[in-house]
């Protein structure tokens, strides 16, 4: 990426290799810390996926491809053939199903909320901001457990629809989909506010006003010109909600009753009941990649967006 | 719809999209009903979260007579203070360091480091950290509270700087480069310049760093040592049993906490304008 | 921010304070959830001016890969019998030689000599209980002794059923109503068993813990759970039974155990004499419920628990209980196969 142009002149060389020194300089400390936390013990993972399993959980520090085959394919319990891994790769397609409906209903959800409180005067916005985090404060599993308690058969809903008579029957929601995207949402919302409206707060409204001067519909302004300048936010919040959501395993499992796998839950037996804890690394690093790639996509992408716009 | 547009109302009607305000007080409602609710529960008599028994402090007076409830609780403020803390620092200077940049070698590394925390299940980073935290605790025999700050501090890092950098990439550079040109030094210019405008990022990293780290159960179940259980942990440990309403006291007194620190905030910052 | 180091700092002092106590010495216990009396606690550390700390763990996987790995600073350990072959095959586990303390003739006979710690070289009993089914019988009015409410429901039932999320007390469940033994690596039973959950699956409301609350509220009519649990939802929900599994019903024991290296292994072993003694066994069972396996502790046992159906097995149904012991790495494997394939 470095471009050695012979235009440049040496003292611009010399500028610019301050501007990287100062820019790693200032990366440094959270590096070191990360190093230290994250991404160093995920090289132990990675070396671990390459082991035998041990009897009763761990490893057995031989060599082995054993996790990674068992992966995609599983030979199987009863008649010994190969097979393709299909209940890993259903689990996988559920959980980015779910994460990604999650992130579309907190989309569409937060975007107007994190508009409202950006449109709010100044001084108030603060107080919006706390208004949004303030349910955080307590912890997920009682969160978990009131929403709960707001769609059980016999829960506050559906006693009050019933009271009205607008429906005869209790709605089964407690155990559903329905109920795990409702949970999720909840959850993970105000990873999408707040990154919307660190961008939106910034908003020239200039632009709108003069969009509106050009008769612009209110959706053409929306389309064409707030949405393409908020857009870093929507980028940010939206992986900020779906990659949590994709290991997330407590909310799917109180409020969809846990009768199938979220991708969390996978690993997480293998590293428990299921003793293999090769596999679970070797899942945890395919996941990985997945949305690294993804990730990596999204940035060339909004990186092109940007120097297009700055021109 | 396009009428109102033309209305001598018009720098008014700017702000305001159809349905908007409607799905953002629908989104508040949301918010708030499962809260109203735990708050409700907090003062039943019965010990049960789903039966009403009449009106009670029983809850409150059991969670404050409880030493490990206590405990806990002030374990995880202590912890999610310095997470938060720490990350939004880190995190500010790292958003710094790679965005308003010419692009540099080692950038998208960097960026995929910072986020790694994000794509990984808590689980496989909790696995991990035990097994090298355990080699550095039986090397050095120190047990201490840093472990758990440290594997917090690094998990929010990501949670911190994503806001930070959305905020900093929209940002104007024509003050600072003014700033500049009246020679103020580069720390004058971050400080008067560069930070208050960079505020409303730091301040939404900050706050979200601090609920994630509040939050967490797994990493921290598998890090703690003897003693230190924090208030998620505390609750794991009973979800095969019952969870008690002694949680839903806590829960709604630290709310209670949060809801004056808030206004006390607001009244502050009203006066000052 | 520098208020925010300062208050930061001065609750870690306060915690390193109230961590230090001026007792003379000092017992980290490591034991599941909510499963420990304050009560009992105190009473230790005025007896023997110890002080305690108790820190949780939530399953038996999580406790045993936290103190495989080492420098996590306990003394002592609640396995289940399941786990305790491992810890002891681990070399996890100081040989205290509860066989040879003072209290040890209060252990119930049952419990002196169990298999999966032969002559009690390492372990104290702390509880014992039965996993069976709870039933709401407003709902299903039929024999309540037999696997087949989850495994094949009666329609009154289906829709209303819930299974704990354990792999091991599920499986093992479904073995033993197909007639096999928990453990077992016999290829066609195990078709059988996976074949016989999947269907069964179709008619379970959900697969989850707090099943007490849920009982209370009748959101869930028949569930595989355990003993103290359905003890407690009869509290809440009047017609709650608990029945034993005819075909075989699984039971399990925690047992109280000395970390090999553990930092106070003297006033641990204090502990494990101590929790031997009928007055403190009976103070750990009136809290989290389950009986505890010691002679003469029922005497000063809760009164409602004396004579609970859900505490005292049905003589008739007695013999159809099996402790679960810990399976072999095959059966393991082949378990979790059903698992996932039973989840995907």
């Amino acid at each position: 990426m470095p471009d050695d142009s012979p235009s440049l002149s040496k003292y611009e060389l010399a500028a610019r290799k301050q501007q990287t020194r100062r820019n790693l300089l200032l990366c440094s400390p959270a590096l070191i810390v990360l190093l230290l936390a994250a991404s160093g013990p995920l090289l132990v993972m990675l070396f671990y996926s390459f082991l035998k399993s041990g009897n009763y959980g761990g490893v057995i520090y031989e060599f082995s491809l054993d996790g990674w085959l068992n992966v995609f394919l599983v030979r199987d319990i009863f008649d010994d053939v190969l097979k393709v891994a299909d209940a890993h790769l259903s689990v996988f397609w559920r959980s980015i199903k779910l994460s990604a409906m999650t992130t579309f209903t907190c989309l569409v959800i937060g975007f107007p909320t994190a508009y409202f409180i950006a449109t709010r005067p100044r001084e108030s916005r603060n107080f919006w901001l706390f208004l949004i985090t303030i349910p955080f404060w307590t912890n997920l599993l009682i969160r978990t457990f009131a929403i709960l308690e707001l769609i059980r058969n016999n829960g506050i809903v559906n006693n009050l629809l019933t009271d009205l008579h607008i429906i005869e029957q209790p709605i089964q929601m407690m155990y559903t989909d329905f109920a795990i995207m409702i949970g999720m949402t909840y959850v993970y919302l105000p990873l999408m506010i707040l990154p919307l409206y660190a961008s939106m707060e910034k908003l020239d409204f200039r632009l709108v006003e003069a969009a509106y001067d050009l008769y612009a519909t209110r959706i053409r302004v929306l389309r064409k010109v707030i949405i393409p300048l908020i857009k870093p936010g929507i980028v940010a919040g939206s992986i900020l909600v779906f990659i949590p959501s994709l290991g997330a395993f407590v909310t799917p499992r109180v409020l969809g009753g846990g009768k199938n796998l979220m991708l969390g839950n996978l690993i997480e037996l293998q590293f428990g009941q299921g003793r293999n804890w090769p596999l679970g690394a070797a899942l945890s690093i395919t996941l990985l990649f997945i949305v690294m790639a993804t990730l990596l996509l999204y940035v060339r992408y909004s990186q092109k967006g940007g120097v297009q716009h700055e021109q | 719809m396009s009428s109102s547009i033309v209305s001598p109302k018009k720098l008014f009607s700017i702000y305001k999209l159809p349905g908007f305000t409607f799905i953002a007080i629908t989104c508040f409602v949301m918010l708030y009903a499962p809260i109203m609710i735990l708050v409700g529960y907090s003062f039943n008599e019965g010990s049960s979260l789903a039966l009403w028994e009449g009106l009670s402090l029983r809850w409150y007076y059991s969670a404050w007579q409880n030493e490990a409830v206590k405990d806990a609780t002030l374990l995880s403020l202590i912890i999610a203070l310095q997470a938060s803390l720490y990350s939004t620092v880190l995190a500010t200077m790292a958003a710094l360091g790679t965005t308003r940049t010419r692009a540099y070698r080692g950038q998208t590394a960097i960026y995929a480091m910072i986020n790694q925390p994000l794509m990984v299940p808590e689980i496989v980073t909790a696995v991990a950290l035990l097994i090298v935290f355990a080699t550095i605790k039986q090397a050095t025999g120190y047990q201490g509270l840093s472990f758990l700050v440290i594997a917090h501090t690094a998990f929010c890092v990501p949670f911190a700087y994503l806001p930070i950098r959305a905020r900093l990439e929209d940002m104007d550079r024509s003050l600072e480069i003014a700033a500049a040109d009246l020679y103020a030094t580069p720390w004058r210019c971050f400080r008067r310049v560069t930070l208050p405008l960079l505020l409303p990022g730091i301040l939404a990293g900050a706050m979200l760093a601090f609920v994630i780290s509040l939050d967490d159960v797994v990493i921290t179940e598998f890090v703690k040592s003897a003693g230190q259980d924090t208030l998620p942990t505390f609750m794991l440990g009973q979800i095969r049993r019952v969870i008690t309403p002694e949680m839903n006291a806590i829960a709604s007194a630290l709310l209670a906490v949060s809801v004056l620190m808030v206004s006390l905030i607001f009244l502050i910052n009203r006066k000052k304008t | 921010m520098t208020p925010i180091i300062r208050k930061s700092i001065v609750g870690l002092a306060m915690v390193a304070i109230s961590g230090s106590a001026s007792a003379a010495g000092e017992l980290n216990l490591y034991n599941w959830g909510n499963y420990t009396n304050p009560e009992l606690i105190t009473k230790f550390e005025k007896a023997h001016d110890v002080k305690v700390t108790v820190t949780d763990y939530d399953s038996n996987d999580a406790a045993l890969a936290k103190v495989k790995a080492g420098g996590h600073g306990f003394d002592m350990v609640v396995p289940s019998a399941n786990y305790m072959k491992i810890w002891i095959d681990e070399g996890l586990l100081l040989e205290t030689r509860p066989d040879q303390m003072s209290n040890f003739k209060n252990v119930a006979k049952d419990f002196n000599d169990p298999v999966w710690d032969p002559g009690r070289r390492y372990s104290v009993p702390w509880q014992w209980g039965t996993v069976g089914m709870i039933v709401d019988t407003s709902v299903y009015k039929g024999d309540i002794n037999t696997s087949a409410l989850f495994l094949d429901p009666p329609d009154e039932l289906k829709g209303k059923i819930n299974v704990p999320p354990e792999m091991n007390d599920v499986i093992s469940a479904a073995i033993m109503y197909l007639g096999g033994d928990p453990c077992t690596t016999d290829k066609d039973l195990l078709r059988k068993v996976r074949d016989k959950l999947v269907e069964a699956k179709k008619h379970w409301l959900s697969m989850d813990y707090g099943m007490i609350e849920k009982f209370a509220g009748r959101d869930v009519a028949a569930s595989l759970y355990w003993n103290g649990a359905g003890f407690r939802a009869r509290e809440k929900n009047a017609d709650v039974r608990f029945g034993y599994p005819q075909e075989g019903f699984a039971l399990w024991m925690d047992s109280v155990a000395v970390l090999k290296d553990a930092k106070n292994a003297d006033n641990a072993k204090l502990f494990q004499n101590f929790v031997m003694m009928p007055e403190n066994a009976a103070l750990i069972s009136a809290f989290a419920r389950y009986a505890n396996g010691i002679e003469g502790s029922d005497k000063y046992m809760p009164e409602d628990m004396k004579n609970a159906p859900e505490i005292i097995i049905d003589p008739k149904l007695s013999g159809a209980g099996k402790f679960l012991l810990a399976c072999s790495p095959r059966a393991t494997e082949m378990y979790t196969a059903i698992w996932t394939e039973l989840q995907k």
